[in-house]
């Protein structure tokens, strides 16, 4: 660790993994409540563990990117962050504002809850992903600006990289998108625009710049590639991202009441989407092959090849799979679209956080040079577990959704199956998902568990 | 055993980044014109009679204004590539830089030329909802526009290049890249005019 203040990070590293395995948890429970709809009902209905399952996701997600960013800034910048103690407050009231948000979710009646925070002053609550109360979505932009303000003030301060100014760029654009959570319109189109304005913006342009950049920062590291090389290939999937990113929001303005040219635009843009993902796999694998130094931290970079190759399954694959608008006209809201959720929000954020972690963590934990072969291979075998899982997940879900198209979408409205019949026909799969998700906890605990692997003395 | 090696001209020219950019835009251009030839062949009637609201001589204008600036970027690119010596490479340079000035100039006036066909076209009450002929034309023509205003922005910066001497025999490889962007402009549009402006 060249600067101490890079320290910060660890805390937010720590906490984005005990949300993960909340997440997981809840999205267990939900994957048995398929199978058996009252299970744990009523003290925790689905639509409650639902909500605490997408959101754990988000907070989980900002809590990497703030250990990331706190972590790679300092080396970037070559200085010490500029108010370190800002950083620590900054994760403790996060942190609060979360679990209690989080403990309102699970203990008070998400309409009372509405009453409680006085969402009538001012109407934000109530859509997916942003059910948080209009107080907590005040706490997370103030969060996120005193977040900003360490971080652009270390920047300005010290060295400006091409990294280093896009990963700022993400953020930047992370804190604008979110702003349209604050407007709440009578108008159902109109409040869908601007609720893909958060989701879509963040999930498919910012946050890839997010991606992009902490990727390249573990490549510079771990494979000593010149950055001019770098920096090269960041600015080519940069620019892509942001081109099909910002023209594909249109692929999701198919038969919602917008205007009809947006088929056109969103098919189109969107089929331009994966591009940026695949060229991250050449990114990275290309600078893996071309790599100066060997590093010991080797399951670091197996981790940023897998995010890249992963994200781009997940994101890319599973995306194009149906945002061509003939294509969505059918597959809108089944289990394809969650099979698609699921695989990309893995393979390109959680797993870009787990590099970071694996990059970072051993050095905050006073081991310069990784963990132990040892604990590297026991993450490794993590690292399958989860991945193999997530992809097992995804195909099961992936089923899933092909049978509900079948049997709900094609057939006329006289033939069509009742939503409830469908989902019997799908129950086995669904068992083979919540299988292919306990491997994925699995996995994770076994990642826990990596921690904790000691050093052989004898070899040592 | 002995290998033999020949030594060969750079190929393709310019950065190779470029050629992956142009590969995209080719694929999402060819969607585009895909989309546009299945859309006229469900209702060519309607195709027919909005096409001829467009203003064919300008289109033909627009052209003449790209081949003719990509003409000059030849010229500038052909001058500073065998340039060599430091007498010679200052001399190629600012001989260049005129030619890189009247095309950025060739862009400017594409672009000015465009604006007055799109107020022409707006001030008609078209839009993208008007029809599925004017979506794509409007599309289309749009989208390209970005692209000739992003084109002229790299020639522009070539240009101030160009008045630094900064090119030469040994180092072309920036002045080629945009040169190369351009002729992807270019092409574009030259596929994209007679199919949405003339062939009927």
């Amino acid at each position: 660790m060249k600067y101490s203040s890079q320290m910060v990070a660890k805390p937010y590293f720590i906490f984005a993994l005990v949300l993960l395995a909340g997440e997981i948890l809840f999205g267990l429970t939900m994957s048995v409540q398929y199978l058996y709809g009252d299970f744990l009902f009523p003290a925790l209905p689905f639509n409650v563990l639902r909500m605490v399952h997408v959101n754990l996701l988000i907070v989980l997600l900002l809590f990497g990117f703030m250990g990331s960013t706190y972590y790679l800034i300092p080396e970037e910048a070559e200085r010490e962050l500029w108010s370190p103690l800002l950083a620590k407050i900054t994760f403790w009231v996060f942190l609060v504002a979360g679990v209690l948000t989080i403990l309102g979710y699970l203990f008070v009646p998400y309409a009372e809850l509405t009453k409680l925070t006085m969402n009538d002053l001012w109407p934000t609550m109530g859509r997916e992903f942003l059910e948080q109360p209009t107080i907590t979505k005040i706490g997370i932009v103030l969060v996120v600006l005193s977040y900003l303000l360490n971080v652009t003030m270390t920047v300005i301060k010290g060295r400006k990289t091409t990294i280093s100014i896009i990963l700022l760029t993400g953020l930047f654009g992370l804190a604008f998108f979110f702003l349209f959570a604050f407007y709440f319109s009578d108008n159902m189109i109109m409040d869908k625009f601007m609720w893909w304005f958060v989701v879509h913006l963040w999930v498919e342009a910012t946050w890839e710049l997010i991606l992009g950049a902490l990727l390249a920062f573990v490549l510079v590291k771990l494979t000593g590639v010149d950055r001019e090389h770098i920096d090269k290939w960041l600015y080519l999937i940069i620019a892509m991202t942001l081109i099909a990113g910002l023209a594909g929001t249109g692929h999701h303005f198919f038969y919602m009441g917008a205007p009809g040219y947006w088929l056109w635009i969103g098919s189109i843009a969107s089929a331009a989407e994966p591009i940026p993902f695949f060229l991250m796999i050449l990114f990275a694998f290309n600078m893996v092959k071309n790599r100066r130094i060997q590093d010991d931290n080797k399951i670091a970079l197996t981790w940023a090849k897998g995010t890249a190759v992963v994200g781009f399954l997940g994101a890319g694959v599973w995306g194009f799979m149906h945002t061509l608008a003939p294509v969505n006209f059918y597959t809108h809201g089944t289990q394809l679209t969650a099979a698609h959720g699921h695989l990309s929000f893995f393979g390109a954020y959680v797993m870009i956080i787990f590099t970071m972690i694996s990059y970072a963590m051993p050095i905050l934990r006073g081991r310069p040079h990784g963990n132990c072969e040892k604990a590297q291979k026991v993450e490794l075998t993590s690292f399958w577990l989860m991945v193999i899982g997530m992809i097992g997940l995804t195909l099961a879900l992936t089923v899933a959704g092909v049978m509900q198209i079948e049997m709900q979408r094609l057939p006329d409205s006289a033939h069509a199956m009742a939503f409830m019949d469908a989902q019997d026909k799908i129950s086995t799969v669904y068992l083979v998902r919540s299988l292919f998700g306990l491997m994925t906890f699995s996995g994770l605990i076994v990642y826990f568990y990596s921690f904790f692997v000691k050093e052989d003395k004898a070899v040592a | 055993m002995q290998k033999s090696v020949t030594l060969k001209e750079p190929y393709p020219p310019g950065d190779f980044a470029i050629w992956l950019v142009i590969y995209v835009e080719l694929i999402t251009f060819g969607l585009m014109f895909l989309g546009y030839a299945y859309s006229r062949h469900a209702d060519v009637a309607l195709f027919n009679k909005s096409q001829l609201m467009l203003n064919q001589t300008s289109g033909f204008i627009d052209t003449l204004i790209l081949i003719t600036g990509s003409y000059f970027i030849v010229k500038a690119v052909n001058l500073v590539k065998t340039a060599k010596g430091k007498q010679m490479i200052v001399e190629a340079n600012q001989k260049a830089s005129k030619w890189m000035l009247a095309s950025v100039l060739f862009g400017c006036l594409f672009l000015l030329n465009k604006i007055l066909e799109f107020s022409d076209i707006f001030g008609q009450g078209i839009s993208l909802d008007t029809n599925k002929f004017f979506m794509f034309y409007l599309l289309l023509t749009m989208f390209h526009f970005m692209h000739v205003t992003l084109g002229t922005i790299i020639l522009f910066s070539i240009f101030r290049r160009t008045k630094a001497s900064a090119y030469s025999a040994e180092d072309s490889r920036g002045i080629e890249t945009g040169a190369v962007y351009w002729h992807l402009v270019d092409v574009l549009w030259i596929v994209l005019f007679p199919l949405i402006y003339i062939i009927r």
